[in-house]
């Protein structure tokens, strides 16, 4: 039990101005000192108070595998025609799906990421909890890239395991079904699940980065608006798309937004000429060009200048 | 040292003057009351006290500025901002582990140890406790953080008398040592007379009255004034003075404590009373 014995004698003996104590339990004599995880923590509290992080996610994956275990009525005999086809077109019409399924995760996981920032700093204006939050030595900076982790590491951690399990699910129940009929193997040869959640992993990272700057433009907005956080997120947008069309005829700003939603893609993948979005191979993953693409830079430092301002008007705001 | 220390304080908001350049010196071990009128300025003077506002003058709360260093401040001081601040999501377990996990000086044991004393329930939700449990709650987080100063304000607002006397027993004899220091800022007068050692009224941006409880006792009486002797007292020229069921009650700064005793029967002035004494005084010049 911590004793609150004070070595210090009295009002001589001053605190000194410190320069910069580690966030970690920097001590006064004195004092017993715990070590300290902010950052972890901090982390937790959002998974606390957002519980859509995880919950979202898992309920699409059950309509998904709901919808699926549905769908493989009939299965065997669809089967073996597709095995009739030539190679390519098997791997595509078997492991569609999976890609399905895994999209509308992403994509689910997608909105539940834009709706959480939007909340992130505002929120806690709103209901004045940021009065109880500021009472405890966390730094705004802290608490900022806490709720940035969400988005950015936390979300895409999540959709990974939601989307493997899900897949890995899929896999158990099509060989299930298939398994009277001899073919239960032949899902497994042609969705090789550990090649595409390599490729699973990599796209998610992918895309993380890319889509930052949103990430950062909403934690903007959440930090700064007094209401509607949604409206200030998308009218200013709105209204340069508009201004630029009206003035210069132009569509740069819109075209850069769409690019900016999707355009990792292109850099991303080597989709070897095809037109469909299907990436079945390791070797068609190009992360050496991705990371010499500017656009992720530039939209990796966007970000980082949203999050920075953000972290300063968490200093500036108070409750709404 | 002193523990807060401010030179021109001085707040504004468009304009508004909410702090008019006040001086401040809270030494340690000190329990302050801050009274004052809605918009008096003593919201801002906490806030710019704990690193929540910017201002102008100079500040400096345990030897630091407040607006730049709130997060390492914070170590070392604690506040209950308003009765209602604690997120209304959390879990009682999950609120001790945020705490116990971010703050160096915060002793789970002895949270819990004050918990135990009420009927929270670990599991249960902020949202479903009632006002005074979310009070209890609070103090209990703060109580057990090792911290050097303690800022209440308006604590106990709403709170009913049960909660309310206990909030301040807790306070005095589990958790006030002499090295401690408390700011306290309260509409509820009466229940912090007995509990203050230094007393500040702040109005509109100024402080208009600032003395330990000790110079407020022996400088100020109040008297209730026997019939045949209200001119006599009248002419002593008391700071206020009001009628109590046909009787004159007069309240006297400085006066010589034979000569109105020969006028009435005297007795310790409450603090409600000076306040409202000194706020209807006319402003100097007037």
């Amino acid at each position: 039990m911590n004793s609150p014995s004070n070595a210090e004698s009295g009002p001589g003996s001053a605190t000194p101005a410190t320069t910069t104590p580690s966030e970690a339990g920097a001590s006064d004599p004195g004092y017993n000192n715990a070590a300290t995880r902010p950052f972890y923590w901090s982390v937790w509290r959002e998974l606390w108070e957002n519980r859509s992080i995880y919950i979202a996610p898992l309920a699409v994956a059950v309509v998904v595998l709901f919808g699926f275990m549905i769908s493989t009525y009939g299965m065997p005999e669809r089967r073996r025609g597709v095995l009739l086809m030539d190679p390519a077109k098997q791997r595509a019409l078997i492991g569609e799906p999976y890609d399905v399924a895994a999209m509308m995760l992403i994509f689910t996981v997608f909105i539940v990421g834009v709706f959480y920032c939007l909340d992130a700093l505002y929120g806690e204006r709103r209901d004045r909890s940021i009065l109880f939050w500021k009472s405890l030595p966390v730094s705004d900076l802290t608490t900022v890239l806490s709720k940035a982790s969400i988005p950015l590491l936390i979300l895409p951690l999540v959709t990974f395991v939601i989307i493997v399990a899900t897949q890995f699910v899929m896999l158990l129940w099509s060989s299930v079904v298939l398994l009277t009929s001899g073919l239960a193997g032949t899902t497994w040869t042609r969705f090789n699940l550990l090649e595409q959640s390599l490729i699973l992993l990599y796209s998610l990272i992918a895309l993380a980065l890319w889509h930052a700057p949103i990430y950062g433009w909403l934690l903007l907005v959440s930090g700064w608006a007094r209401r509607a956080t949604f409206l200030w997120a998308v009218i200013p947008l709105l209204a340069i798309t508009i201004f630029e069309t009206i003035t210069f005829n132009t569509t740069h700003f819109i075209r850069m937004l769409g690019h900016r939603l999707t355009g990792f893609a292109a850099e991303a993948f080597d989709f070897q000429g095809q037109h469909n979005p299907d990436i079945h191979s390791l070797s068609q993953l190009t992360p050496g060009r991705y990371l010499s693409t500017p656009d992720l830079w530039i939209g990796l430092a966007v970000a980082a200048a949203f999050i920075f301002a953000a972290v300063r008007l968490r200093r500036y705001r108070g409750p709404i | 040292m002193a523990t807060i220390e401010a030179r021109g304080l001085r707040k504004v908001f468009g304009t508004t003057i909410a702090l008019d350049g006040i001086n401040l010196r809270v030494e340690e071990g000190r329990i302050l009351g801050i009274i004052g009128p809605n918009g008096a300025g003593k919201t801002t003077a906490l806030s710019a006290i704990l690193g929540l506002t910017s201002y102008e003058g100079q500040l400096t709360v345990l030897g630091r500025d407040p607006w730049n260093a709130r997060d390492q401040l914070m170590r070392d001081v604690s506040f209950i901002a308003d009765v209602a601040v604690l997120p209304r999501w959390i879990r009682v377990s999950q609120l001790l582990d945020y705490v116990a996990g971010v703050h160096p000086r915060f002793d789970r044991a002895k949270a819990e140890a004050f918990l135990a004393k009420t009927i929270i329930k670990r599991t249960s939700k902020v949202r479903q406790l009632s006002k005074g449990m979310v009070a209890q709650l609070h103090l209990a987080l703060v109580m057990a953080i090792d911290a050097k100063l303690l800022v209440l304000d308006e604590p106990t607002l709403g709170l009913d008398i049960l909660y309310r006397k206990q909030f301040y027993d807790s306070l005095l004899n589990d958790y006030f040592d002499k090295t401690r220091t408390i700011v306290v800022t309260t509409h509820q007068v009466e229940e912090v007379q007995d509990v203050l050692t230094d007393l500040m009224f702040i109005d509109r941006g100024s402080i208009v009255l600032e003395c330990s409880m000790e110079e407020f006792e022996s400088r100020y009486l109040e008297v209730m004034v026997n019939p045949e002797h209200v001119a006599a007292a009248r002419a002593l020229k008391p700071i206020h003075e009001r009628p109590v069921f046909g009787r004159s009650v007069m309240l006297f700064d400085g006066a010589n404590r034979e000569q109105v005793a020969a006028l009435g029967e005297v007795r310790r002035p409450s603090i409600a009373d000076l306040f409202v004494a000194i706020m209807r005084r006319p402003k100097d010049g007037q």
